[in-house]
Formats: C-alpha cells, sequence, structure tokens
C-alpha cells in the first residue's frame, strides 16, 4: 500500500485501539497488586502484651512476643549499667540520635528506668535476632568486650542498652519499642499511655 | 512394521509439517562445531536437572501443605510416611544444588571461550535473566519446608528489599504480606515456586535456546565455523547436533546422574551445605539460630553484602552492592573490549584476570558459610580498622576485586597481546 492511499483514519483508530488496550493491560494488574498487601486479618493481629518484671533475676533476659517480633526485657545489673559508660567510644550512635526510640527512652540508658531495658530483639541490618553474650564470652568476642548482644548472621555488635558498636553491618541502635510500667512490676509493651 | 511406521510419520507429517520443520532446524540439521569439548556438557546437563527438578517438583506439592502451622509437618511427612517420599524430596533439594552447579560450571564456559561475544549477547542476556530466575526460584523454594533457616532466610533476604530508600519498608510489608514472615508469606512463595517462576524458566530458557540457534553455537577456539562451508552449504567444521551431540550428551548424563545418585543415596545432606542442619527445627520466630548462611550457591553474593560497612546510617549500600554484583553480568559482552573470543588465544593479561576472578568468587563463597569471626581478629589496633575481623576485610579485598574484573575488563581486554587465531578449529 502506498503512502498515498493510506487511510489515515483507520491508522489512528489502530493507534487509539493499542494505547486503550495497553492501559486496560496495564490496569488489569491493579487487583494482583493490592492483593499481596496485609489482609484484614492480619492487621488486626498486634495488640499490647503485658510483662510480669517482678520475679526477674538481675542479668536476666525475657523474650516475649509482641506483632510476631522478639521484645528483650533485661533486668541489668550495675555492672551492666556501668560498661554503657566505659563502650560509648567505640558506639555508632552514642546518643541515639538517629536511632528509634520513644522520647522518653532517649536517654542515657535507653529505659523508663535504668534497670529494666525493654527493646526491640530485631537486628536493624537485617531483621535477625540477637543473642546475648555476658563477659564470660571474651574468649569467642575478644578481650575488650564489655557485654552485650551480638548477631550471628552477620557479626554487628550491642552494647546493653542495644547500642550498635562500630564497624558492625548493622546502621543503628536496636529500636524500643512504646512501653509504661502499668505497675511497680508489671510493663506494658505496645501502648504509652494508659486507653491510647 | 517399519512400513507401517514410515506411513504413520508421512500422515502426520502431512498434517502438522512444523514438528518435522523445527526437529530438522534444531537437531538433525543444526550444525554445531565439532570440537565441542568437556565444558560443553552442562547446557544440556541443566535442561536434564530441570525435568528431574519439575516432575519431583509435582509429586512433592501432592503431599506437602502450604500452611504455616502444617508446612513443617508435611515435610517431615514426607520424609517418613510417604512411600518413597524421602527418596522424591532428596532428588528435590539434590537436584537444586545440582542445577546451580551446572549452571555455574555453563556460565564459567561462556567465559572461558567468550561464548557471550557479538553476536551472542542475547544469547548471554537470556542465559542470565535465567541464572536470576533460577535465585528466585530456589529462594522461594527454600521458605516452603518452614524451618528455621527457612525462616529466617526470608526474613534477611525480605528485609533487603526493605532497606530501599523511602519505598522499602513498604514495600518489605507487601512482599511479606504481614508485617512478619508469616502464613501469608508461605502461601504466596509456594505459589510464585511451583507456578509463576518456572513458567518464566520454561520461557526464558526457550528464548536463550532459539537465540543460541540462530545464530549458532561458539566453540572451544572461539572463531566462526560458517565461513568455511562444503558444496551443500554446510559448514566444514560442523556435526549434525543430531545424532553426534545427542549421544554425546547421554554419555555425559550417565556420568552426571552416577554422581547426582551417589549425592542422593550417600549424602543427600551433604554435610549440612545442601539441606542445613537449623533446617530440621521447626520455624521460630522468637530465636535465630545462632549461626546463619545461605545454600552455597547464594553465599559469594552473601559474603558481598556483608562486606560492605553501613553509610549515611544505612546499610542499603551493602544490598546495592549484592546487587550490582549480579547485575553487572548483564554487561560483560560490552566489557569485553577483545579482539579473540577463546581464552587459548588471549593474552596474559585476561587469563591473570580470570584466574583471580575464579579464586576471589570461591574465597567470597567459603566466607559466606562461615562466621565473620572465621580467621580471628588483627592483634593491633588502627584508626581505619572499624572492625578488627581478619575476615571481613578479606572479604572487602576480594569485593572489589570481584568488581575491577568486571570494570576495568574494557582496558585490559583492550591492551592485551592476544594470539593469532587459527582458521579452521584445531
Amino acid at each position: 500500500m502506498s503512502e498515498a492511499k493510506m487511510d489515515k483514519t483507520r491508522r489512528n483508530l489502530i493507534a487509539a485501539t493499542a494505547a486503550v488496550g495497553a492501559a486496560a493491560g496495564a490496569g488489569a494488574a491493579i487487583p494482583f497488586v493490592w492483593s499481596w498487601w496485609p489482609s484484614e486479618r492480619a492487621k488486626a493481629a498486634g495488640a499490647p502484651v503485658e510483662v510480669d518484671v517482678s520475679r526477674m533475676e538481675p542479668g536476666e533476659l525475657k523474650i516475649v512476643e509482641w506483632r510476631g517480633k522478639p521484645v528483650w526485657v533485661v533486668r541489668r545489673t550495675k555492672e551492666m549499667l556501668d560498661s554503657l559508660k566505659a563502650v560509648t567510644a567505640g558506639l555508632t550512635d552514642p546518643t541515639s540520635s538517629a536511632s528509634a526510640q520513644p522520647e522518653y527512652a532517649k536517654n542515657e540508658t535507653r529505659a523508663l528506668k535504668p534497670e529494666y531495658m525493654v527493646m526491640e530483639g530485631v537486628c536493624t541490618h537485617l531483621g535477625c535476632s540477637p543473642q546475648m553474650k555476658g563477659v564470660d564470652a571474651r574468649a569467642e568476642m575478644g578481650a575488650d568486650w564489655a557485654g552485650g548482644f551480638y548477631c550471628a548472621c552477620h557479626g554487628s555488635r550491642f552494647d546493653y542498652a542495644g547500642r550498635v558498636f562500630k564497624g558492625a553491618p548493622a546502621p543503628l541502635n536496636l529500636p524500643v519499642p512504646p512501653h509504661i510500667y502499668v505497675s511497680e512490676g508489671t510493663i506494658l509493651i505496645g501502648e504509652d499511655k494508659k486507653g491510647a | 512394521m517399519n512400513r507401517l511406521l514410515t506411513a504413520a510419520w508421512d500422515w502426520f507429517d502431512a498434517r502438522m509439517p512444523t514438528v518435522g520443520e523445527e526437529w530438522r532446524k534444531h537437531a538433525s540439521e543444526y550444525y554445531a562445531p565439532k570440537n565441542f569439548n568437556f565444558w560443553y556438557y552442562f547446557g544440556a546437563l541443566s535442561i536434564l536437572v530441570l525435568v528431574i527438578q519439575i516432575v519431583s517438583g509435582i509429586f512433592l506439592t501432592m503431599h506437602y501443605k502450604p500452611d504455616a502451622g502444617l508446612a513443617f509437618g508435611s515435610v517431615e511427612y514426607i520424609m517418613r510416611d510417604v512411600p518413597g517420599g524421602w527418596l522424591i524430596r532428596y532428588i528435590h533439594s539434590t537436584g537444586a544444588s545440582a542445577f546451580f552447579a551446572v549452571v555455574y560450571l555453563h556460565m564459567f564456559r561462556a567465559m572461558l571461550y567468550g561464548s557471550y561475544q557479538q553476536p551472542r549477547e542475547l544469547v548471554w542476556i537470556f542465559g542470565v535473566l535465567i541464572y536470576l530466575t533460577l535465585m528466585g526460584e530456589a529462594f522461594f523454594g527454600y521458605l516452603l519446608p518452614w524451618g528455621q533457616m527457612s525462616y529466617w532466610g526470608a526474613q534477611v533476604i525480605v528485609n533487603l528489599f526493605g532497606t530501599i530508600p523511602f519505598i522499602g519498608p513498604d514495600l518489605a510489608i507487601w512482599i511479606r504480606g504481614d508485617y512478619v514472615v508469616g502464613d501469608a508469606t508461605l502461601n504466596r512463595f509456594f505459589a510464585l515456586h511451583v507456578i509463576a517462576l518456572p513458567l518464566a524458566l520454561l520461557g526464558l530458557i526457550a528464548a536463550h535456546i532459539l537465540a543460541l540457534h540462530d545464530v549458532g553455537s561458539n566453540n572451544p577456539d572461539g572463531i566462526d565455523i560458517k565461513k568455511k562451508k562444503d558444496a551443500n552449504g554446510h559448514p566444514l567444521d560442523g556435526v549434525p547436533f543430531h545424532p553426534y551431540y545427542t549421544v554425546k550428551d547421554i554419555a555425559g548424563a550417565v556420568v552426571f546422574l552416577a554422581v547426582f545418585c551417589a549425592i542422593l543415596f550417600f549424602a543427600p545432606e551433604m554435610g549440612g551445605y545442601f539441606l542445613e542442619y537449623n533446617n530440621f527445627i521447626p520455624a521460630d520466630p522468637l530465636k535465630t539460630p545462632e549461626h546463619i548462611a545461605p545454600v552455597w550457591y547464594f553465599t559469594p553474593y552473601y559474603s558481598i553484602l556483608r562486606a560492605v560497612p553501613p553509610l549515611f546510617n544505612s546499610q542499603f549500600p551493602g544490598v546495592m552492592a549484592m546487587g550490582l554484583a549480579t547485575m553487572i553480568l548483564f554487561f560483560l559482552p560490552w566489557l569485553d573490549r577483545s579482539p579473540v573470543r577463546s581464552i587459548r588465544y588471549r593474552g596474559v593479561y585476561y587469563k591473570s584476570a580470570l584466574a583471580t576472578f575464579v579464586v576471589v568468587f570461591l574465597v567470597l563463597g567459603y566466607l559466606g558459610v562461615k562466621p565473620t569471626t572465621v580467621w580471628g581478629q588483627f592483634g593491633f589496633d588502627a584508626f581505619f580498622l572499624d572492625t578488627k575481623d581478619i575476615a571481613t576485610w578479606v572479604a572487602r579485598l576480594c569485593t572489589i576485586l570481584y568488581f575491577a574484573f568486571f570494570l576495568l575488563m574494557p582496558w585490559y581486554t583492550a591492551i592485551d597481546k592476544c594470539k593469532p587465531e587459527p582458521e579452521r578449529v584445531t
């Protein structure tokens, strides 16, 4: 068919049909992409949890589940609290200025009460759960290890306030979840103030 | 009997000539270079492994339950109670490792003989896409037994996407379908593993082979056999794929299957490298295993991920480095500026670069299965030592060399002193 004989109207119609068809094809992907978001059931799960800390031994670590994540409660000894000051020079974010915690936990010990540390036991690198390594693990952790947490996945180290040491692949300190003391020995994790 | 078969074929051929035409085009009249050597087994072997994986996979789905509450138990049920179930599962798990073994050797062959060079760039690109799809297939499949390594492996990989600036956290939730790896994640990974990615894989393999047959196969001399043809128009140095290479590949398949069965029956877990011990423990979202490492075929990239320190309070650079390490493969045909294809006629620069690359890839692979403390720590301190783990520094050096192999290639292949290529294959 020669250029002169080409029917412009028909050719434009072909182009318009193809464009509309392509747009419809792309639009058809929307319900499938949409279906990958969390379901209503998944969104409904995740209520706050209560932890009884009154019977914890000094130095003990308690793990509770909140929104499917491990949350640690550590009853810190005096040695543990002292170690926090000694290690600050080696930390990535010693003042937790870039890290995630509620305003009331943005202090030297990252806690409401220094004795009880509440934090999410989820490495800020890629989400593994680190392990507590005391000073007795020096053989494995190096002679200057003052105690804290070690992520075996990629080798990140944290102190007893969940603050990350330099040289670790984790960029930030372990997050502190919202929590509140509902009584002297009971912490509610997942809520800041009653009725909130 | 013979006349009856001929008559039946003629009847069929008269009604559907496409089958005969395609057979001639891709097998009985596809002329492949006559000098294929050992390295040319692995393409055909990867097709064999694909068939093994599809057949064993279909039978596994008949007993497996994609449900976070039932998955681990159903795999143990397959292992203990289903007649021959242990065999089918070990065929599938050994097949996964075998797939990567033959694909890595197949890719290395392309680097030895320059098979990715002009005019085979598309063959190479489809090949890299197959490799990436295979990685996805392996990753999705690894979640299905719902063991500790399944769970935490998926946790780490999905969180890789979570590090992407701005959209990352939402993207990770979208991939998981939940705020943590859970039942929704398992269910969709099952769908991707058993239907979506296998379909993509089949399409890509068809494209890979069609693209290859359009331009013709390379050979260990890296020269074009179509330049010298006989009176019938067939390459002088070519032989029909069928029966010459179908028979050669059957011999290769026999040796391969002997090795495959030896692993299958005597070491299906391969000392924890094919099936990790921690994966015989049900998934526990509250407890990360003491030592977590991916299966061996991912470990070189995992080492690169671990080696890169965080920048600007973000671990995204490490994730980027790992992603780029695979993406850079796409550009290989354009990075190589050498006038010759085969290692046989290349100069000392490419030979040493490729040798270094192989060593670097193996060292990264080895370090990826070990904790970063495997080689101890430096005994001294210095301002630039952000970590004293020796293995981390070795991995960093290897990561630089890995990228240098590709990024410096336009330079060292251009100045390399190549030998003259022969007129005919040797």
